[in-house]
Protein backbone atom coordinates (compact mmCIF):
# COMPACT_ATOMS: atom_id res chain seq x y z
CA UNK A 1 0.00 0.00 0.00
CA UNK A 2 2.74 2.10 0.50
CA UNK A 3 3.76 1.82 -3.05
CA UNK A 4 0.46 3.56 -4.16
CA UNK A 5 0.30 6.06 -2.05
CA UNK A 6 4.47 6.73 -3.37
CA UNK A 7 2.63 6.59 -6.74
CA UNK A 8 0.62 9.55 -6.02
CA UNK A 9 3.27 11.92 -5.63
CA UNK A 10 4.26 11.44 -1.83
CA UNK A 11 7.23 10.93 -0.06
CA UNK A 12 8.70 7.47 1.23
CA UNK A 13 7.87 8.63 5.06
CA UNK A 14 4.05 10.21 4.35
CA UNK A 15 3.43 7.32 2.07
CA UNK A 16 4.39 5.00 4.45
CA UNK A 17 2.34 7.27 7.39
CA UNK A 18 -0.53 7.25 5.22
CA UNK A 19 -0.73 3.53 3.89
CA UNK A 20 -0.44 2.59 8.02
CA UNK A 21 -2.91 5.19 9.26
CA UNK A 22 -5.31 3.42 6.34
CA UNK A 23 -4.06 0.05 7.25
CA UNK A 24 -5.68 0.59 10.55
CA UNK A 25 -9.04 2.38 9.50
CA UNK A 26 -9.84 -0.90 7.26
CA UNK A 27 -8.72 -3.34 9.72
CA UNK A 28 -10.56 -2.07 12.79
CA UNK A 29 -13.96 -0.75 10.73
CA UNK A 30 -13.55 -4.54 9.52
CA UNK A 31 -13.23 -6.14 12.14
CA UNK A 32 -15.63 -3.66 14.09
CA UNK A 33 -18.48 -4.99 11.23
CA UNK A 34 -17.81 -8.37 11.66
CA UNK A 35 -18.65 -8.32 15.44
CA UNK A 36 -21.58 -6.79 14.56
CA UNK A 37 -21.90 -9.75 11.74
CA UNK A 38 -20.58 -12.20 14.59
CA UNK A 39 -22.81 -11.59 17.47
CA UNK A 40 -25.86 -11.85 15.11
CA UNK A 41 -24.55 -14.81 13.95
CA UNK A 42 -24.10 -16.05 17.54
CA UNK A 43 -27.81 -15.27 18.44
CA UNK A 44 -28.67 -17.33 15.39
CA UNK A 45 -27.22 -20.13 16.33
CA UNK A 46 -27.54 -20.14 19.44
CA UNK A 47 -31.59 -19.93 18.82
CA UNK A 48 -31.24 -22.71 15.93
CA UNK A 49 -29.96 -24.68 18.28
CA UNK A 50 -32.39 -24.15 20.73
CA UNK A 51 -35.68 -24.28 18.75
CA UNK A 52 -36.43 -20.26 18.78
CA UNK A 53 -36.19 -17.90 15.84
CA UNK A 54 -33.18 -15.62 17.33
CA UNK A 55 -33.19 -12.19 15.85
CA UNK A 56 -35.75 -11.51 12.77
CA UNK A 57 -37.42 -7.79 13.17
CA UNK A 58 -34.93 -5.63 11.96
CA UNK A 59 -33.55 -5.81 8.83
CA UNK A 60 -33.97 -8.79 6.27
CA UNK A 61 -33.50 -11.92 8.27
CA UNK A 62 -32.89 -9.40 11.03
CA UNK A 63 -29.60 -8.93 9.75
CA UNK A 64 -29.43 -5.52 11.22
CA UNK A 65 -29.94 -6.07 14.70
CA UNK A 66 -26.97 -5.63 16.11
CA UNK A 67 -26.48 -2.29 14.84
CA UNK A 68 -30.17 -1.15 15.70
CA UNK A 69 -28.88 -2.61 19.22
CA UNK A 70 -25.43 -0.57 18.63
CA UNK A 71 -27.41 2.64 17.76
CA UNK A 72 -29.63 2.08 21.10
CA UNK A 73 -26.49 1.58 23.66
CA UNK A 74 -24.98 5.04 22.00
CA UNK A 75 -28.21 7.34 22.74
CA UNK A 76 -28.72 6.08 26.12
CA UNK A 77 -27.48 7.60 29.24
CA UNK A 78 -24.01 6.59 30.74
CA UNK A 79 -24.77 6.12 34.61
CA UNK A 80 -21.67 6.16 37.18
CA UNK A 81 -22.15 4.44 40.59
CA UNK A 82 -21.68 7.38 43.34
CA UNK A 83 -19.38 4.80 45.09
CA UNK A 84 -17.98 4.17 42.14
CA UNK A 85 -13.70 5.77 41.09
CA UNK A 86 -14.82 7.74 38.31
CA UNK A 87 -11.35 7.66 36.47
CA UNK A 88 -10.94 4.00 36.71
CA UNK A 89 -14.70 2.91 35.67
CA UNK A 90 -14.54 4.99 32.95
CA UNK A 91 -11.28 3.81 31.94
CA UNK A 92 -11.67 0.40 32.03
CA UNK A 93 -13.84 -0.41 29.17
CA UNK A 94 -11.77 1.82 27.37
CA UNK A 95 -8.46 -0.42 27.83
CA UNK A 96 -10.73 -3.54 26.85
CA UNK A 97 -11.63 -2.30 23.59
CA UNK A 98 -8.68 -1.15 22.85
CA UNK A 99 -6.27 -3.96 23.81
CA UNK A 100 -8.81 -6.25 21.75
CA UNK A 101 -8.54 -4.06 18.57
CA UNK A 102 -4.67 -3.40 19.18
CA UNK A 103 -3.81 -7.33 18.65
CA UNK A 104 -4.83 -7.23 15.22
CA UNK A 105 -2.17 -4.99 14.04
CA UNK A 106 -0.11 -8.72 13.65
CA UNK A 107 -2.87 -10.59 12.00
CA UNK A 108 -1.81 -11.84 8.27
CA UNK A 109 -5.33 -12.18 6.48
CA UNK A 110 -3.70 -12.59 3.24
CA UNK A 111 0.23 -13.15 1.72
CA UNK A 112 1.55 -9.01 2.92
CA UNK A 113 -1.88 -7.84 4.05
CA UNK A 114 -1.09 -7.05 7.44
CA UNK A 115 -0.64 -3.56 9.02
CA UNK A 116 2.59 -5.01 10.59
CA UNK A 117 4.97 -7.60 9.61
CA UNK A 118 6.70 -7.87 12.75
CA UNK A 119 9.47 -10.59 13.71
CA UNK A 120 8.00 -10.85 17.18
CA UNK A 121 4.30 -10.86 16.32
CA UNK A 122 3.40 -14.00 17.71
CA UNK A 123 4.92 -12.67 21.24
CA UNK A 124 3.26 -9.11 20.67
CA UNK A 125 -0.05 -11.05 20.29
CA UNK A 126 0.26 -12.78 23.94
CA UNK A 127 1.69 -9.48 25.09
CA UNK A 128 -1.70 -7.52 24.18
CA UNK A 129 -3.63 -10.35 25.18
CA UNK A 130 -2.06 -10.11 28.76
CA UNK A 131 -3.05 -6.75 29.19
CA UNK A 132 -7.00 -7.36 28.53
CA UNK A 133 -7.41 -9.26 32.10
CA UNK A 134 -6.81 -4.88 33.39
CA UNK A 135 -9.86 -3.90 31.52
CA UNK A 136 -11.59 -6.48 33.60
CA UNK A 137 -9.86 -5.79 36.93
CA UNK A 138 -9.92 -2.26 36.89
CA UNK A 139 -13.66 -2.13 36.26
CA UNK A 140 -14.66 -4.49 38.76
CA UNK A 141 -12.48 -3.05 41.67
CA UNK A 142 -13.79 0.22 40.70
CA UNK A 143 -17.34 -0.33 40.61
CA UNK A 144 -17.33 -0.81 44.18
CA UNK A 145 -19.58 -3.40 44.59
CA UNK A 146 -19.10 -6.95 45.37
CA UNK A 147 -20.52 -8.78 42.41
CA UNK A 148 -18.19 -7.23 40.08
CA UNK A 149 -15.17 -7.62 42.56
CA UNK A 150 -15.54 -11.01 42.93
CA UNK A 151 -15.81 -11.39 39.41
CA UNK A 152 -12.73 -9.37 38.82
CA UNK A 153 -10.94 -11.89 40.73
CA UNK A 154 -11.85 -14.86 39.01
CA UNK A 155 -11.12 -13.30 35.35
CA UNK A 156 -7.81 -12.19 36.79
CA UNK A 157 -7.27 -15.75 38.17
CA UNK A 158 -8.76 -17.77 35.04
CA UNK A 159 -6.87 -15.64 32.45
CA UNK A 160 -3.26 -16.18 34.08
CA UNK A 161 -4.07 -19.81 34.12
CA UNK A 162 -4.78 -20.07 30.68
CA UNK A 163 -1.99 -17.47 29.56
CA UNK A 164 0.46 -20.47 31.25
CA UNK A 165 -0.87 -23.14 29.00
CA UNK A 166 -0.89 -21.00 25.60
CA UNK A 167 2.36 -20.05 25.94
CA UNK A 168 3.50 -23.81 26.19
CA UNK A 169 0.93 -24.33 23.02
CA UNK A 170 2.46 -21.66 21.31
CA UNK A 171 6.31 -22.84 21.40
CA UNK A 172 5.38 -26.15 20.33
CA UNK A 173 4.42 -24.19 17.22
CA UNK A 174 6.77 -22.31 16.88
CA UNK A 175 9.85 -24.88 17.23
CA UNK A 176 8.08 -26.50 14.18
CA UNK A 177 7.73 -22.81 12.46
CA UNK A 178 11.46 -21.90 13.57
CA UNK A 179 9.55 -18.39 13.66
CA UNK A 180 7.97 -16.15 15.86
CA UNK A 181 5.88 -14.16 12.77
CA UNK A 182 2.82 -15.14 11.78
CA UNK A 183 3.19 -15.05 8.24
CA UNK A 184 6.07 -17.33 8.27
CA UNK A 185 4.21 -19.93 10.55
CA UNK A 186 1.67 -19.89 8.07
CA UNK A 187 4.26 -20.13 5.45
CA UNK A 188 5.82 -23.33 7.23
CA UNK A 189 2.49 -25.22 7.19
CA UNK A 190 2.65 -25.51 3.00
CA UNK A 191 2.40 -28.77 2.58
CA UNK A 192 3.16 -29.86 6.00
CA UNK A 193 0.66 -32.94 6.43
CA UNK A 194 2.52 -35.92 3.57
CA UNK A 195 2.79 -32.89 1.12
CA UNK A 196 -0.53 -32.41 0.89
CA UNK A 197 -2.44 -30.92 3.70
CA UNK A 198 -1.98 -26.93 4.51
CA UNK A 199 -2.28 -27.50 8.12
CA UNK A 200 0.13 -27.91 11.33
CA UNK A 201 -2.74 -29.59 13.66
CA UNK A 202 -2.57 -33.16 11.23
CA UNK A 203 0.42 -33.59 12.43
CA UNK A 204 0.33 -36.36 15.81
CA UNK A 205 2.52 -33.85 18.26
CA UNK A 206 0.28 -31.14 17.31
CA UNK A 207 -3.10 -32.38 17.32
CA UNK A 208 -3.41 -32.65 21.05
CA UNK A 209 -1.78 -29.08 21.20
CA UNK A 210 -4.45 -27.65 18.78
CA UNK A 211 -7.51 -29.36 21.40
CA UNK A 212 -5.66 -27.84 24.16
CA UNK A 213 -5.37 -24.16 22.39
CA UNK A 214 -9.06 -24.17 21.85
CA UNK A 215 -10.22 -25.04 24.74
CA UNK A 216 -7.55 -22.63 26.24
CA UNK A 217 -8.77 -20.12 23.79
CA UNK A 218 -12.64 -20.55 25.10
CA UNK A 219 -10.93 -20.27 29.03
CA UNK A 220 -9.12 -16.94 27.50
CA UNK A 221 -12.00 -15.30 26.21
CA UNK A 222 -14.73 -16.25 28.76
CA UNK A 223 -16.73 -18.07 26.58
CA UNK A 224 -18.90 -20.72 27.92
CA UNK A 225 -18.26 -23.26 29.31
CA UNK A 226 -15.55 -21.20 30.90
CA UNK A 227 -17.92 -17.40 31.36
CA UNK A 228 -17.00 -17.46 35.19
CA UNK A 229 -16.59 -14.22 35.05
CA UNK A 230 -19.83 -12.90 34.18
CA UNK A 231 -21.95 -16.22 35.43
CA UNK A 232 -25.13 -14.75 35.57
CA UNK A 233 -26.72 -17.31 38.04
CA UNK A 234 -24.23 -16.14 40.66
CA UNK A 235 -23.06 -12.70 39.81
CA UNK A 236 -25.47 -10.87 38.02
CA UNK A 237 -23.18 -9.63 34.85
CA UNK A 238 -19.89 -9.99 36.72
CA UNK A 239 -17.68 -7.23 35.87
CA UNK A 240 -20.49 -5.26 33.42
CA UNK A 241 -22.88 -5.28 36.16
CA UNK A 242 -22.35 -1.37 37.10
CA UNK A 243 -21.63 -0.64 33.36
CA UNK A 244 -24.60 1.20 30.79
CA UNK A 245 -25.11 2.30 27.92
CA UNK A 246 -21.68 2.88 25.51
CA UNK A 247 -19.23 1.96 28.08
CA UNK A 248 -20.89 -1.19 28.40
CA UNK A 249 -21.07 -1.83 24.83
CA UNK A 250 -17.21 -1.44 24.60
CA UNK A 251 -16.51 -4.15 26.74
CA UNK A 252 -19.13 -6.37 24.21
CA UNK A 253 -17.37 -5.49 21.48
CA UNK A 254 -14.30 -5.80 23.11
CA UNK A 255 -14.82 -9.17 23.96
CA UNK A 256 -16.38 -10.40 20.70
CA UNK A 257 -12.97 -8.44 19.14
CA UNK A 258 -11.10 -11.18 21.57
CA UNK A 259 -12.80 -13.92 20.84
CA UNK A 260 -12.53 -13.13 16.67
CA UNK A 261 -9.11 -12.81 17.59
CA UNK A 262 -8.67 -16.13 18.87
CA UNK A 263 -10.85 -18.01 16.14
CA UNK A 264 -7.91 -16.08 13.65
CA UNK A 265 -5.43 -17.50 15.64
CA UNK A 266 -6.53 -21.01 15.88
CA UNK A 267 -6.55 -20.74 11.93
CA UNK A 268 -3.22 -18.84 11.50
CA UNK A 269 -1.19 -21.61 14.16
CA UNK A 270 -3.13 -24.85 13.39
CA UNK A 271 -5.45 -25.11 10.00
CA UNK A 272 -2.90 -22.76 7.88
CA UNK A 273 -3.95 -19.42 7.52
CA UNK A 274 -5.10 -17.90 4.08
CA UNK A 275 -3.65 -21.09 2.42
CA UNK A 276 -6.45 -23.66 1.04
CA UNK A 277 -7.12 -26.95 2.87
CA UNK A 278 -5.27 -28.89 0.57
CA UNK A 279 -1.81 -27.86 -1.46
CA UNK A 280 -3.36 -28.40 -5.10
CA UNK A 281 -2.95 -25.64 -7.69
CA UNK A 282 -6.68 -25.14 -8.24
CA UNK A 283 -7.71 -24.34 -5.07
CA UNK A 284 -5.45 -21.45 -4.77
CA UNK A 285 -7.23 -19.25 -7.44
CA UNK A 286 -9.89 -18.78 -4.61
CA UNK A 287 -8.57 -15.47 -2.95
CA UNK A 288 -6.41 -16.02 0.43
CA UNK A 289 -8.97 -13.59 2.42
CA UNK A 290 -11.66 -15.90 1.52
CA UNK A 291 -9.96 -18.79 3.00
CA UNK A 292 -8.64 -17.07 6.09
CA UNK A 293 -12.47 -15.77 6.95
CA UNK A 294 -14.37 -19.24 5.92
CA UNK A 295 -11.61 -20.94 8.52
CA UNK A 296 -12.48 -18.36 11.42
CA UNK A 297 -15.46 -18.30 11.56
CA UNK A 298 -15.91 -22.17 11.04
CA UNK A 299 -14.13 -21.60 14.49
CA UNK A 300 -16.80 -19.06 15.63
CA UNK A 301 -19.31 -21.24 14.35
CA UNK A 302 -17.63 -24.08 17.20
CA UNK A 303 -17.41 -21.62 19.53
CA UNK A 304 -20.74 -20.37 19.73
CA UNK A 305 -22.38 -24.26 19.30
CA UNK A 306 -19.99 -24.73 22.66
CA UNK A 307 -21.65 -22.27 24.25
CA UNK A 308 -25.00 -23.39 23.19
CA UNK A 309 -23.90 -27.41 24.28
CA UNK A 310 -22.31 -27.46 27.16
CA UNK A 311 -22.97 -26.29 31.13
CA UNK A 312 -20.53 -24.11 32.79
CA UNK A 313 -17.99 -25.09 34.96
CA UNK A 314 -17.35 -25.13 38.63
CA UNK A 315 -15.07 -23.06 39.04
CA UNK A 316 -12.50 -25.41 41.12
CA UNK A 317 -12.95 -27.46 37.94
CA UNK A 318 -11.75 -24.76 35.85
CA UNK A 319 -8.52 -24.31 38.03
CA UNK A 320 -7.89 -28.17 37.69
CA UNK A 321 -8.36 -28.43 34.48
CA UNK A 322 -5.86 -25.23 33.72
CA UNK A 323 -2.85 -26.46 36.00
CA UNK A 324 -3.40 -29.80 36.79
CA UNK A 325 -3.96 -31.31 33.10
CA UNK A 326 -3.30 -28.41 30.34
CA UNK A 327 -0.04 -27.61 31.82
CA UNK A 328 1.59 -30.79 32.99
CA UNK A 329 0.33 -32.05 28.86
CA UNK A 330 1.46 -28.75 27.28
CA UNK A 331 4.72 -28.71 29.06
CA UNK A 332 5.48 -32.40 28.56
CA UNK A 333 4.83 -31.99 24.33
CA UNK A 334 7.18 -29.05 24.09
CA UNK A 335 9.40 -31.49 25.72
CA UNK A 336 8.34 -34.45 23.42
CA UNK A 337 7.89 -31.76 19.94
CA UNK A 338 11.86 -30.28 20.55
CA UNK A 339 12.79 -34.42 21.19
CA UNK A 340 11.61 -35.40 17.90
CA UNK A 341 12.76 -32.40 15.93
CA UNK A 342 16.06 -32.79 16.84
CA UNK A 343 16.13 -36.71 16.58
CA UNK A 344 14.91 -35.84 12.84
CA UNK A 345 17.15 -33.39 12.03
CA UNK A 346 14.28 -30.38 11.93
CA UNK A 347 16.89 -27.85 13.01
CA UNK A 348 19.55 -29.10 10.51
CA UNK B 1 13.23 13.01 14.23
CA UNK B 2 10.35 10.77 14.93
CA UNK B 3 12.88 8.42 17.28
CA UNK B 4 13.64 11.66 19.30
CA UNK B 5 9.34 12.45 19.35
CA UNK B 6 8.86 8.72 20.76
CA UNK B 7 11.94 8.31 22.98
CA UNK B 8 10.75 11.59 24.68
CA UNK B 9 7.05 10.56 24.74
CA UNK B 10 7.76 7.38 26.53
CA UNK B 11 10.27 8.78 28.70
CA UNK B 12 8.35 11.43 30.23
CA UNK B 13 5.77 8.96 30.66
CA UNK B 14 7.78 6.49 32.48
CA UNK B 15 9.11 9.72 34.76
CA UNK B 16 5.72 10.96 35.29
CA UNK B 17 3.70 7.54 36.35
CA UNK B 18 6.91 6.63 38.35
CA UNK B 19 6.44 9.52 40.08
CA UNK B 20 2.56 9.03 40.39
CA UNK B 21 3.21 5.58 41.67
CA UNK B 22 4.78 7.51 44.76
CA UNK B 23 2.32 10.61 44.72
CA UNK B 24 -1.16 8.52 44.54
CA UNK B 25 -3.09 8.27 47.49
CA UNK B 26 -4.46 5.09 46.36
CA UNK B 27 -2.35 2.29 46.22
CA UNK B 28 -4.49 0.40 44.03
CA UNK B 29 -3.93 3.70 42.12
CA UNK B 30 -0.41 3.50 42.53
CA UNK B 31 -0.73 -0.22 40.74
CA UNK B 32 -1.23 0.88 38.04
CA UNK B 33 0.83 3.72 37.28
CA UNK B 34 3.22 1.24 37.99
CA UNK B 35 1.66 -0.78 34.87
CA UNK B 36 1.66 2.53 32.95
CA UNK B 37 5.73 2.67 33.64
CA UNK B 38 6.25 -0.81 32.53
CA UNK B 39 4.32 -0.60 29.58
CA UNK B 40 5.78 2.65 28.72
CA UNK B 41 9.60 1.49 29.45
CA UNK B 42 8.52 -1.41 27.11
CA UNK B 43 7.76 1.15 24.37
CA UNK B 44 11.59 2.46 24.97
CA UNK B 45 13.34 -0.68 24.63
CA UNK B 46 11.71 -1.00 20.85
CA UNK B 47 13.18 1.93 20.02
CA UNK B 48 16.03 0.35 21.57
CA UNK B 49 15.73 -2.10 18.68
CA UNK B 50 15.24 -5.04 21.37
CA UNK B 51 11.51 -5.96 20.71
CA UNK B 52 12.20 -9.51 22.27
CA UNK B 53 13.09 -7.91 25.52
CA UNK B 54 10.35 -5.31 24.75
CA UNK B 55 7.09 -8.25 24.59
CA UNK B 56 8.97 -10.53 27.29
CA UNK B 57 8.70 -6.85 29.51
CA UNK B 58 5.12 -6.61 28.61
CA UNK B 59 4.23 -10.53 29.11
CA UNK B 60 6.03 -11.21 32.25
CA UNK B 61 6.10 -7.64 34.23
CA UNK B 62 2.78 -6.23 33.02
CA UNK B 63 0.83 -9.37 32.13
CA UNK B 64 1.93 -11.62 35.32
CA UNK B 65 3.51 -9.92 37.84
CA UNK B 66 1.41 -6.51 38.04
CA UNK B 67 -1.66 -8.94 37.95
CA UNK B 68 -0.80 -10.25 41.50
CA UNK B 69 0.33 -6.88 42.68
CA UNK B 70 -3.13 -5.71 41.62
CA UNK B 71 -4.74 -8.66 43.16
CA UNK B 72 -2.94 -8.06 46.42
CA UNK B 73 -3.34 -4.61 47.02
CA UNK B 74 -7.29 -5.00 46.03
CA UNK B 75 -7.78 -7.42 48.73
CA UNK B 76 -5.96 -5.51 51.40
CA UNK B 77 -7.59 -3.49 53.78
CA UNK B 78 -5.88 0.36 53.49
CA UNK B 79 -6.10 2.40 56.61
CA UNK B 80 -4.77 5.16 54.23
CA UNK B 81 -4.38 8.06 57.08
CA UNK B 82 -2.51 5.34 59.55
CA UNK B 83 -0.15 4.82 55.79
CA UNK B 84 0.87 8.63 55.68
CA UNK B 85 1.19 9.19 59.49
CA UNK B 86 4.35 7.64 59.39
CA UNK B 87 5.67 9.73 56.56
CA UNK B 88 7.84 12.18 58.85
CA UNK B 89 9.33 9.35 60.54
CA UNK B 90 10.21 7.48 57.97
CA UNK B 91 11.57 10.52 56.09
CA UNK B 92 15.69 10.05 56.96
CA UNK B 93 15.55 6.69 55.60
CA UNK B 94 13.61 7.88 52.65
CA UNK B 95 15.77 10.20 52.14
CA UNK B 96 18.97 7.87 52.87
CA UNK B 97 18.02 5.57 50.08
CA UNK B 98 17.17 8.21 47.76
CA UNK B 99 20.38 9.43 48.13
CA UNK B 100 22.31 5.94 48.11
CA UNK B 101 20.05 5.31 44.88
CA UNK B 102 21.39 8.86 43.03
CA UNK B 103 24.99 8.39 44.07
CA UNK B 104 24.55 4.86 41.85
CA UNK B 105 23.02 6.51 39.43
CA UNK B 106 25.72 9.21 39.17
CA UNK B 107 28.15 6.57 39.30
CA UNK B 108 26.86 4.41 36.45
CA UNK B 109 26.61 7.08 34.06
CA UNK B 110 30.14 8.07 34.97
CA UNK B 111 31.31 4.26 34.24
CA UNK B 112 29.56 4.50 30.40
CA UNK B 113 31.04 7.76 30.01
CA UNK B 114 34.39 6.22 30.70
CA UNK B 115 33.62 3.62 27.69
CA UNK B 116 32.58 0.15 27.17
CA UNK B 117 33.60 -2.90 29.53
CA UNK B 118 35.07 -5.92 27.56
CA UNK B 119 33.64 -9.06 28.40
CA UNK B 120 34.66 -12.42 27.13
CA UNK B 121 36.36 -13.53 24.52
CA UNK B 122 40.22 -11.82 24.11
CA UNK B 123 38.75 -9.22 20.81
CA UNK B 124 36.12 -7.79 23.14
CA UNK B 125 32.15 -7.55 22.52
CA UNK B 126 30.95 -8.87 19.71
CA UNK B 127 28.50 -7.02 18.22
CA UNK B 128 25.20 -8.05 16.90
CA UNK B 129 26.00 -10.11 13.83
CA UNK B 130 23.89 -8.62 10.87
CA UNK B 131 20.92 -9.93 9.29
CA UNK B 132 20.16 -12.18 12.33
CA UNK B 133 16.79 -11.43 14.69
CA UNK B 134 17.16 -10.29 17.92
CA UNK B 135 15.80 -13.61 19.23
CA UNK B 136 18.24 -15.52 17.25
CA UNK B 137 20.71 -13.31 18.35
CA UNK B 138 20.00 -13.60 22.06
CA UNK B 139 19.29 -17.18 21.63
CA UNK B 140 22.93 -17.63 20.42
CA UNK B 141 24.43 -15.92 23.72
CA UNK B 142 21.96 -17.87 26.25
CA UNK B 143 22.29 -21.23 24.61
CA UNK B 144 25.72 -20.87 23.48
CA UNK B 145 28.26 -18.31 25.86
CA UNK B 146 25.97 -18.29 28.46
CA UNK B 147 24.76 -21.92 28.54
CA UNK B 148 26.18 -22.76 32.64
CA UNK B 149 24.98 -19.73 33.91
CA UNK B 150 21.18 -19.82 32.42
CA UNK B 151 20.65 -23.03 33.55
CA UNK B 152 22.34 -22.79 36.91
CA UNK B 153 19.56 -19.42 36.97
CA UNK B 154 17.17 -22.17 35.96
CA UNK B 155 17.81 -24.65 38.59
CA UNK B 156 17.66 -21.58 40.81
CA UNK B 157 14.35 -20.52 39.80
CA UNK B 158 13.65 -24.21 39.93
CA UNK B 159 14.49 -24.45 43.97
CA UNK B 160 12.72 -21.51 44.59
CA UNK B 161 9.52 -22.72 43.14
CA UNK B 162 9.44 -26.07 44.99
CA UNK B 163 10.50 -24.37 48.52
CA UNK B 164 7.46 -22.05 47.82
CA UNK B 165 5.50 -25.48 47.46
CA UNK B 166 6.84 -27.43 49.86
CA UNK B 167 5.94 -24.04 52.64
CA UNK B 168 2.78 -23.81 51.53
CA UNK B 169 1.45 -27.59 51.26
CA UNK B 170 -0.39 -28.98 54.34
CA UNK B 171 -0.61 -32.92 54.65
CA UNK B 172 -4.35 -33.12 54.84
CA UNK B 173 -5.69 -33.48 59.02
CA UNK B 174 -7.27 -37.07 59.46
CA UNK B 175 -10.53 -37.06 59.66
CA UNK B 176 -11.00 -33.55 58.09
CA UNK B 177 -13.56 -32.72 55.41
CA UNK B 178 -12.92 -35.05 52.81
CA UNK B 179 -11.09 -34.67 49.78
CA UNK B 180 -12.63 -34.41 46.10
CA UNK B 181 -11.93 -37.10 44.35
CA UNK B 182 -12.61 -35.92 40.76
CA UNK B 183 -12.74 -39.34 39.47
CA UNK B 184 -15.76 -40.41 41.07
CA UNK B 185 -17.52 -37.08 40.64
CA UNK B 186 -17.23 -37.44 36.98
CA UNK B 187 -18.22 -41.35 36.94
CA UNK B 188 -21.35 -40.37 39.36
CA UNK B 189 -24.66 -40.78 37.13
CA UNK B 190 -28.13 -39.72 37.54
CA UNK B 191 -29.04 -43.69 38.88
CA UNK B 192 -26.28 -42.92 41.83
CA UNK B 193 -28.10 -40.04 43.00
CA UNK B 194 -32.08 -40.18 42.31
CA UNK B 195 -34.41 -43.08 43.61
CA UNK B 196 -38.04 -43.15 41.76
CA UNK B 197 -40.65 -43.48 44.40
CA UNK B 198 -44.82 -43.59 43.21
CA UNK B 199 -46.40 -43.11 46.35
CA UNK B 200 -49.90 -43.45 47.25
CA UNK B 201 -52.51 -40.72 47.90
CA UNK B 202 -51.84 -39.58 51.06
CA UNK B 203 -48.76 -41.57 52.12
CA UNK B 204 -45.76 -39.48 52.77
CA UNK B 205 -42.08 -40.69 51.05
CA UNK B 206 -39.46 -41.98 53.73
CA UNK B 207 -35.88 -41.88 52.38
Amino acid sequence: MTAFFQSLGLSYEWAWTVATFAGILIVSLLVMFSVAMVIYVDRKVLGAIMMRRGPNVVGPFGLLQSFADGLKVFLQETIIPSAANKGIFLIAPIITFTVALAAWAVIPFDAGVVISDINVGLLYILAISSMGVYGVVMSGWASNSKYPFFSAMRASAQMISYEVSIGFVLVCVVLFAGTFNLSGIVNAQQGFGLGLINAYAVHPLLFPMWVVFFISALAETARAPFDLTEAESELVAGYQTEYSSMSFALFWLGEYANILLMCSLNTLLFWGGWLPPLDIPVLYMVPGIIWFLLKTFMFFFMFSWIWATVPRYRYDQLMRLGWKVFLPMSLLFVAVTSGYLMATGHFG
Amino acid sequence: MIQAIAFYFFATIVVASAVMVVMAKNPVHSVLWLILAFFNAAGLMVLLGAEFIAMLLVIVYVGAVAVLFLFVVMMLDIDFAAMRAGLSRNAPLGLLIAAVLLAELLLAVGAYNAGGLTLGTPDGVTAQPEGTSNIAALGELLYGRYIVLFEIAGIILLVAMIGAIVLTFQPPKPGARARQDVGKQIRRRPEDATVMKSPEVGQGVEL
